[in-house]
């Protein structure tokens, strides 16, 4: 079974850390989203087959930094995690203004699951 | 300076099976930017984990797309596993390998018709779909489906192949290697096709890994990547090399295509010598209860299937992360500076689909 570390972190220690692992040669594999007990983010990297995330839980009225400065691609992770569950992002370098998916509920994902 | 323009592209467009739009901003013929636009067809599949449980919900994997169905299922399925440390037989891993490497001979082969039909090739698009349903014809016999057949389920897979049908699955694809040869042929000497290929959208390996491309995408650009050579299913009993060109253009990217259909060829042959006899399942109880990302090769690369359980029937998260999702920004840069005429072969080229990207 692959080797698979989740590393917790702040949110304010969100760039930094992305900015360590970029200088170490990680490829930015993905970027998820769940939404239990707040949202929580896995902010998944790969090098040689080494799959480290980095992670954090936040409300969704909290505003959280965009990776895309460091890793420009984050940009689609980015705006889908802030269309589908209503996470703040700012200063995503390509950003959607939640216009990436054509959908008629707003933040489908963070919507009061039915009974 | 010449004319700036912006043409829309998609997302109903004669190239594309599926819809994708993009903004292209032109300078005379010459693209200077491409602005992509998805979510024309977003279907909520990972929203359904809320209402089909851990078991039902390996067909809902199956269904994110019709080309990749079977390893979507495989994913999801070992990511179950693994969290319950549930324990494949051996015979079930090396079935898996066999329909995953039928998958992506029927994959490259769907792709390679559609790129034969984009530059107008048309016999040769006939001749590369002729050889795909030899594949689809396989997938029925082994299984009855030919698109969507769920086979596999979580434990092992539900139908077991005879010593006989194996070696004829053998005898058919040495012929099929025969008539590939003709075709590799062709897409790979012929001038016509050389001329629409060669050179066009060149992806530079250090733009491929900063741009995070997958697959075929990134191995055409000299990345060795191939999440096979960690042996997930039966891969770590057999023998092979991932497929790397070094040109990143569109003729690198066929190439690397082509032979991985060799390659498939190859990695069927040595596991129908080696399949052991056995079991094909093992019975799950219980509920999986912790989380697990799984990763799989699919034909259009690296795949990420995220889940997280919480001991009842139902998953409180299930996240795929496609190839085409992790490529679309690398098509982005192949198509700054291209020709407006050679938007359609590029975009081709990263293998589009939509359907996983729409999961």
């Amino acid at each position: 079974m692959e080797q698979q570390i989740i590393k917790m972190i702040l949110p304010n220690e969100l760039l930094a850390e992305t900015l360590h692992l970029r200088n170490d040669g990680y490829r930015l594999a993905a970027i998820s989203c769940t939404n239990k007990d707040g949202m929580e983010l896995s902010y998944s990297f790969d090098k040689d087959y080494d799959f480290l995330n980095l992670r954090f839980v936040i409300d969704t009225d909290i505003e959280i930094e965009s990776i895309s400065c460091i890793y420009f691609y984050a940009f689609l992770y980015e705006n889908e995690i802030k269309e589908l569950f209503g996470v703040k992002i700012k200063d995503i370098l390509m950003d959607f203004k939640d216009n990436l998916y054509k959908i008629s509920v707003k933040t489908p994902f963070n919507m009061k699951k039915e009974e | 300076m010449g004319n700036r323009t912006v043409i829309p592209f998609g997302p109903q467009h004669p190239v594309l099976p599926e819809p994708i739009h993009l903004d292209l901003v032109l300078e005379d013929e010459t693209v200077l930017e491409a602005v992509p636009r998805i979510g024309y067809i977003h279907r909520g599949l990972e929203k359904l984990v809320e209402k089909k449980d851990f078991q039902q919900y390996t067909y809902v994997a199956e269904r994110i797309c019709g080309i990749c169905s079977f390893m979507h299922g495989m994913g999801y399925c070992m990511a179950i596993e693994s969290i319950m440390d549930v324990k494949v037989p051996e015979r079930a891993e090396f079935l898996r390998t066999i329909w995953a490497e039928l998958s992506r001979m029927h994959s490259h082969l769907l792709w390679l018709g559609l790129l034969a039909d984009a530059f107008g090739f048309e016999s040769l698009f006939m001749h590369s779909w002729r050889l795909r349903e030899q594949v689809l014809d396989i997938f029925e016999e082994t299984t009855g489906g030919r698109i969507i057949f769920s086979v596999c389920e979580i434990g092992g897979v539900r139908k077991d192949v005879s010593p006989e049908t194996l070696n004829k699955i053998s005898g058919i694809l040495l012929s099929m290697e025969k008539e590939l040869k003709e075709l590799a042929k062709v897409f790979l000497n012929d001038s016509s096709v050389k001329y629409r290929t060669r050179g066009i959208g060149v992806l530079s390996k250090q733009a491929a890994f900063d741009l995070g491309a997958v697959g075929p995408m990134a191995k055409a650009s000299g990345i060795n990547m191939d999440l096979r050579t960690q042996g997930y299913a039966a891969y770590s009993k057999l023998q092979f090399e991932p497929i790397v060109e070094t040109d990143g253009d569109s003729y690198a990217r066929t190439s690397v295509r082509l032979r991985e259909i060799f390659q498939s060829i190859d990695l069927i042959k040595q596991a129908v010598s080696i399949i052991p006899e056995g079991e094909i399942r093992v019975k799950v109880t219980g509920n999986p209860n912790g989380e697990y990302f799984t990763r799989v090769e699919q034909p259009r690369g690296e795949v990420i299937y995220y889940v997280k359980a919480n001991g009842s029937k139902f998953l409180d998260r299930f996240r795929v992360r496609t190839p085409t999702f992790a490529n679309v920004p690398a098509l982005l840069e192949t198509l700054k500076g291209c020709a407006l005429a050679d938007i359609p072969i590029l975009i081709l080229t990263i293998d589009p689909c939509i359907s996983c990207t729409e999961r």
